[in-house]
C-alpha cells in the first residue's frame, strides 16, 4: 500500500529524515518509535503533505501512484488519514458541518451521491459510540473548549467517519489518562480490518499494548536504526533507546 | 480640487438652493441650519490632519461632478418595477426611501397605537412635540464635522416613534435606494425615539439600482428611553462607485439597550461613525460590525463611546476582511468620565488580510478619569490559520472551500449576534455570497442593472 524509498526530508534547510525505507501492506499496524526530535512527526507531515518540508531525495509510493505529488486534499480523499498530536481550535466551524462537507469530499471523489443531512446525523451517531462522544461536544466547533483527551478522542472520531485505508496516528497517547488511553485504543482496534493500514507514532509502549502492532521500528535521528516485532517495543521500555544510538 | 474649494462649492449650493431645502421640514428644524453652517465654515472637511481620519482620504472619494437632487417631485420612478426585497420569514414593516426622499410604506399595516413610521420632513411638520425635543440634541459638530453638512442639506429621512411600553413585535425594514442617471449627492437625515419600556428592530438597507455614482451623507439620532431597547442592523450593500458617510448618534437612558450590528458588503467608500452616549445608570450598548472589502474599496469605522454614568456596559466586536487593493480603518474611542464608576467597556478589532497589498489599521483609544472600572481593548491584523487550514484539508476538504469556510466562521462572529433569526441566515447567505465575489442581492429581489 504504501512505499518510502530513501526518503530524505529537510526543513529550513536542516535535514531531519536521512534515507528512510518502509514499505506497509493492507491490514498491517507499524509502530514507529524514537527519541524526541529523531523525525517522527516529520515523517508524519510529510505523508500527509504539510508545507515547508522539502524532499530533496527519494519517493514516496501509494496505491502505485506518487504521492508527492498530491495536494494534502487529495491524499486525503484517496484514504490517507493523519491523526493530529496538537489538533487545532477552529471556533465557527462546527463539528458537523466540517464533517459532513468532508465525507461528502471523499464521497464526490470516489463517484458517490453526497449524503443527506439526516443520514449524515444517523452515521454521526453511529460513529459516536465507537469512542464514546457525546453529542455535548459534537454540537460544538471543532475542538473548541475540549480537554486534552477529548481532542484525541475527537480525532478517532473522525476517523470512523472517514474510514481511511492508511490511518497515520501521531503520538495519539500524549496527554491521555489510562481511560481515555482505552477507550481511544479501542475506537482504533474497532476501526482496523484486512483492507487498511494503520501507523502509530510513539514514544512509550503503553499504547502498543492496547494497539499490538506487527512491526516496529525505531527512528533515531532521522534514520530508522531497528526494525523488528513486537517484543521490540518491550525492549525499548527496558532500556531506553541509548543502546540504539551508536 | 482642495477641500476649501469643495467646502466653498457646498457652502453656496446651500445659500443657492436654501427656499426649497427649507420648504418641507418645520422652522424649528431649519432654525439648526444657521448654527450648523456657522460650525461647517469652520471646521471644514474633515482631512487627513484630523486624528479621526487619520486613514481615511475623503477628498479622494468625495470630489467629482455630482448633481445634487432637492427637488423631489423631479423624482418619477416606479419602484415596484425595479425593486422588491423581502425576507422570507420575516415578516417587516418596509419603508422606501429613493435618493434621500420618503418614498413610501409598503402594507402600511396596523401599526400598534401611538406608533409612527412616517417621512422625517412630514414628522417634524406634524410631530413637532416629539421632534423638537430630540432633533439636533445628539448630533455634535465638534465630533464630526460632516454632521453639520448633514444638518445644512438634511430634507427628509426616516422618522420612527416608539411610545410608552409598547413593544413592536414586527420589525421595521428600511430600503434605501439610490436610482438616477446622473452622479448625485445625497442627504439622508433620520431621527429614531423609543420612549421608556418601548421596544423595536430597525433594519436599514442601503442599495443602488445603477451604476451611477453617489455620494450619500446620513445621520441617525437615536434616543433611547429608559429601560427601553433597540436593535439596530444595517446592511451596506451600494455599488463600487459610491461613496457614504453614515453618522449614528446614540442617546441612552437609564437601564437602557442598543444593539448595533452593521455588514458592509459593497460600495467604494464606507465611512461609519457611531457616537454613542450612555447618559443613564446601567445601560448597555453593543456595536458590532462586519465588513468585506476588496478592490479598491475603502471601508471605515470610527467609534466612540461616552460613558457618562456608572454601572454601564458596552461591548464592541468588529471585524473585517481584506482583499485585493481594499484598505480598512478601525478607531474605537472609549471615554469613561470621573463619576463613571463601574463602568466596563470591552472593545475587540479582528482583521484578516487576503492579499499582499490589502492594508488595514486598527487604533483604540480609551480615556479614562475613574479607577474602579474594567476595560479592555484587542487588535488582530493576520492572516487565515494555516494550521487551521491544514487542518480542513486533511480531511478532503479544498483549499478554496477551506479558506471561504474559515472566513466563513470569522464573520459568523459577529453576524451570529443579530437576534433576529430569519434575518441572521439572510445575512449570513449575503456574506458567503460576497466572500465568493458573487453579486449580493437576495432571491427575491427583481434589481436590473441599468447601463
Amino acid at each position: 500500500m504504501l512505499e518510502i524509498k530513501n526518503l530524505h526530508v529537510s526543513i529550513e534547510g536542516k535535514e531531519i529524515l536521512k534515507g528512510i525505507n518502509l514499505t506497509i501492506h493492507a491490514g498491517e499496524i507499524h509502530a514507529i518509535m524514537g527519541p524526541n526530535g529523531s523525525g517522527k512527526s516529520t515523517l508524519a507531515a510529510v505523508l500527509t503533505g504539510r508545507e515547508n518540508y522539502n524532499v530533496t531525495e527519494g519517493s514516496i509510493t501509494y496505491l502505485g501512484e506518487d504521492l508527492l505529488d498530491l495536494a494534502p486534499e487529495e491524499r486525503a480523499r484517496k484514504g490517507i488519514f493523519l491523526s493530529f498530536q496538537y489538533p487545532v481550535e477552529i471556533p465557527g466551524v462546527s463539528m458537523v458541518n466540517f464533517m459532513k462537507t468532508a465525507i461528502n469530499e471523499q464521497r464526490k471523489f470516489n463517484n458517490l451521491e453526497p449524503l443527506s443531512a439526516s443520514d449524515f446525523l444517523k452515521l454521526m451517531r453511529e460513529k459516536k459510540e465507537i469512542v464514546e462522544i457525546t453529542s455535548n461536544l459534537t454540537n460544538r466547533s471543532v475542538n473548541e473548549g475540549f480537554s486534552g483527551g477529548e481532542k484525541k478522542k475527537n480525532e478517532i472520531f473522525q476517523m470512523a467517519i472517514l474510514e481511511p485505508k492508511l490511518a497515520i496516528l501521531d503520538e495519539t497517547d500524549s496527554g491521555l489518562d489510562i481511560d481515555a488511553l482505552r477507550i481511544v485504543a479501542n475506537g482504533v482496534n474497532q476501526l482496523r480490518n484486512q483492507e487498511n493500514a494503520t501507523i502509530v507514532i510513539t514514544h512509550y509502549q503503553r499504547l502498543l499494548e492496547y494497539i499490538v502492532p506487527d512491526f516496529v521500528h525505531v527512528l533515531v535521528k532521522g534514520k530508522i536504526v531497528r526494525s523488528s516485532g513486537k517484543e521490540l517495543a518491550l525492549e525499548l521500555e527496558e532500556k531506553g533507546y541509548d543502546w540504539l544510538k551508536e | 480640487m482642495t477641500t476649501l474649494e469643495l467646502q466653498e462649492e457646498l457652502t453656496n449650493l446651500y445659500t443657492d438652493n436654501y427656499d426649497r431645502i427649507s420648504e418641507d421640514t418645520s422652522a424649528f428644524v431649519n432654525h439648526y441650519r444657521e448654527q450648523a453652517l456657522e460650525d461647517f465654515k469652520r471646521l471644514g472637511i474633515p482631512t487627513k490632519k484630523n486624528e479621526a481620519y487619520r486613514y481615511t482620504d475623503l477628498m479622494n472619494y468625495l470630489k467629482g461632478d455630482y448633481s445634487y437632487e432637492i427637488d423631489p417631485s423631479k423624482l418619477s420612478v416606479n419602484l415596484d418595477e425595479l425593486f422588491r426585497c423581502d425576507i422570507p420569514e420575516l415578516d417587516t414593516h418596509i419603508v422606501l426611501i429613493l435618493n434621500g426622499f420618503y418614498y413610501r410604506q409598503n402594507n402600511p399595516g396596523i401599526l400598534p397605537e401611538g406608533v409612527i413610521i412616517c417621512s422625517f420632513a412630514e414628522a417634524s411638520i406634524k410631530y413637532p412635540e416629539i421632534v423638537n425635543k430630540h432633533y439636533g440634541r445628539y448630533a455634535e459638530a465638534s465630533l464630526d464635522s460632516l454632521a453639520a453638512l448633514n444638518t445644512l442639506f438634511a430634507q427628509d429621512g426616516f422618522f420612527i416613534y416608539i411610545p410608552e411600553d409598547v413593544i413592536l413585535d414586527k420589525p421595521i425594514q428600511i430600503i434605501n435606494i439610490g436610482y438616477s442617471f446622473k452622479n448625485l449627492r445625497l442627504t439622508r437625515r433620520n431621527l429614531i425615539v423609543a420612549e421608556k419600556g418601548s421596544s423595536a428592530s430597525v433594519l436599514v438597507c442601503d442599495h443602488t439600482l445603477c451604476l451611477q455614482s453617489f455620494i450619500t451623507n446620513s445621520l441617525t439620532e437615536v434616543y433611547t428611553g429608559e429601560n427601553a431597547s433597540i436593535d439596530y442592523v444595517k446592511l451596506q450593500n451600494e455599488n463600487s462607485n459610491s461613496s457614504q458617510i453614515s453618522n449614528t448618534f446614540v442617546y441612552q437612558e437609564t437601564k437602557s439597550t442598543f444593539t448595533s450590528n452593521t455588514v458592509s458588503l459593497h460600495g467604494g467608500l464606507i465611512r461609519n461613525n457611531l457616537f454613542v452616549k450612555l447618559n443613564g445608570e446601567s445601560a448597555t450598548n453593543n456595536a458590532y460590525g462586519i465588513f468585506f472589502c476588496d478592490d479598491k474599496q475603502h471601508i471605515a469605522t470610527y467609534t466612540h463611546i461616552h460613558h457618562v454614568k456608572p454601572n454601564c456596559q458596552s461591548n464592541q466586536l468588529f471585524k473585517g476582511i481584506i482583499d485585493g487593493d481594499g484598505t480598512g480603518a478601525f478607531s474605537g474611542k472609549i471615554l469613561v468620565d470621573k463619576y463613571a464608576i463601574k463602568t466596563q467597556a470591552y472593545q475587540r478589532s479582528n482583521n484578516i488580510l487576503l492579499s499582499k497589498n490589502a492594508r488595514m489599521n486598527s487604533k483604540p483609544h480609551l480615556e479614562i478619569y475613574n479607577d474602579d472600572v474594567k476595560c479592555t481593548h484587542g487588535a488582530t491584523i493576520g492572516q487565515l490559520d494555516t494550521d487551521a487550514l491544514f487542518y480542513l484539508r486533511s480531511r478532503g476538504i479544498g483549499y478554496t472551500e477551506a479558506r471561504q469556510l474559515l472566513m466563513y466562521a470569522f464573520a459568523n462572529e459577529v453576524i451570529g449576534k443579530i437576534n433576529l433569526v430569519p434575518l441572521r441566515e439572510r445575512m449570513i447567505q449575503l456574506f458567503e455570497k460576497r466572500l465568493k465575489g458573487e453579486l449580493t442581492h437576495c432571491e427575491n429581489c427583481n434589481i436590473h442593472r441599468i447601463a
